[in-house]
């Protein structure tokens, strides 16, 4: 099926299959910084923006996309949206293998777009729906709740 | 894994979705998708056609008439939880909305998929009993109403016949004594739940339980009690009494009516009952 979609910024017309996935889409057009991981909306590693919300790419078919604007975290990364975060997490060591690090930093993005001052507990349960096999969650909540208050005391 | 093959179609209304239906051998209604294509990837189903119910514009929406809230079905669960009118009005709602599942799967998740879905364990179906709620249907015979009472037939078994469609799901707006209570107990955040209750107080209370038994099942034996102006400790005494609790991976049926005590005398103590 023919569809027409706002990737990264950028109108884009694509031949999909409709069992194919967002996710697996945006990786057959090399943007592999999503991730397929469980394939049944357990590990968040395949987490997109469509339309400003942060979905599960394995959980939505690329013709479900059609006419929406979606971005990945190639996007994000490359506007600026979330430079400090990419820091925090590099600084810190809130990523040891990275699988799951793209849905992590598009989770935090927006949570504190939603909540700017989250506790710790606030920042656990938004993140609860992503895993991180190397089970490195202290530090990406230290991160993400070191940028919440860099960006309050802004 | 990746599903099988399949055709997808994205109707306008209501009406060419039901005919889309009709005509098609092995079709399904695409709501959120959260369930569906997860158990598409898992291959635990194969239907040949999709039909995308989800952007048609008459299933969105939460708004009052007289006295009930209407929220269509494909309203989704991110969108019930931010909605004031359900805060306002049925605040079981918002309060219940919160544990299901994550916040990407609640942003695309649909009130109206959860109910069709019936899994045993998920919250809105409890919730859609504790609240008396009504299903607006739509099918090849025409449009209905099923009482959520009607509504739950057994695991992933609902009222719904062959083509269809949830199209909203109506609730009376309860009295402003009737005081809402929720809680679960599961493993970790957004997890099903082990043993979950959704209850409304007022002077016709209803105490449900859900993750009990393969529907969501009413404590009518508690909710007479709690009726009557019985104490706590009577009321939990009752709490899963003529109910039907199965086990799961989860817990034994044992397990579970000790996990629902607890729940009940939570909630009874959070409204000042000894």
């Amino acid at each position: 099926m023919r569809i027409a979609l706002t990737l990264n910024g950028e109108d884009i017309a694509a031949e999909v299959e409709p069992r194919q996935s967002l996710v697996d889409m945006f990786r057959s057009l090399g943007l592999t910084g999503t991730h397929t991981g469980c394939e049944h909306g357990v590990c968040g590693a395949c987490s997109v923006r469509v339309d400003g919300q942060v979905v599960r790419g394995c959980l939505m078919l690329a013709v479900q996309a059609d006419g929406l604007i979606v971005e990945t975290v190639e996007g994000i990364s490359q506007s600026g949206e979330i430079a400090d975060l990419q820091a925090a997490f590099h600084r810190l060591n809130a990523l040891q293998c990275g699988f799951c690090t793209a849905g992590m930093l598009l989770t935090a993005q927006e949570l504190l777009t939603m909540n700017p001052a989250p506790s710790r507990e606030a920042i656990r349960e938004h993140l609860s729906g992503n895993y991180c096999r190397c089970t490195g969650y202290q530090a990406i909540v230290d991160a993400v709740a070191g940028v919440a208050a860099e960006r309050l005391g802004r | 894994m990746k599903p099988p093959a399949f055709d997808y179609v994205r109707p306008g209304t209501v009406a060419e979705a039901v005919a889309a239906h009709a005509a098609a051998s092995d079709a399904r209604y695409l709501a959120g998708g959260q369930s569906l294509l997860a158990a598409l990837n898992l291959r635990l189903d194969c239907p040949d056609l999709l039909i995308d119910i989800s952007r048609i514009a008459a299933l969105r929406g939460i708004r009052r008439e007289e006295d009930q809230i209407v929220i269509g079905a494909m309203t989704r669960h991110a969108e019930v939880a931010a909605d004031p009118l359900v805060s306002q009005h049925l605040p079981l709602l918002t309060q219940a909305v919160a544990h299901v599942a994550h916040p990407a799967i609640r942003n695309r998740g649909t009130i109206g998929g959860s109910l069709a879905l019936a899994d045993p364990a998920a919250e809105m179906p409890a919730c859609a009993v504790a609240l008396s709620a009504r299903m607006q249907v739509t099918g090849p015979g025409g449009a209905r109403t099923i009482a959520a009472d009607d509504f739950f037939l057994g695991t992933y078994q609902t009222a719904l016949t062959e083509g269809e469609i949830l199209t909203a799901i109506t609730i009376p707006i309860p009295e402003s004594t009737a005081r809402p209570g929720f809680a679960e107990l599961a493993r970790r955040k957004g997890d099903y739940a082990m043993t979950g209750l959704a209850m409304m107080g007022g002077p016709a209370p209803r105490i449900v339980w859900f993750a009990l038994s393969d529907r969501p099942v009413r404590a009518r034996q508690a909710e007479a009690a709690l009726a009557e102006g019985q104490g706590a400790a009577c009321v939990v005494d009752l709490a899963t009494a003529g109910i039907p609790v199965e086990g799961d991976q989860n817990a034994s049926p044992a397990v579970k009516r000790h996990y629902a005590r607890v729940l009940l005398s939570r909630a009874l103590h959070a409204r000042g009952l000894s």
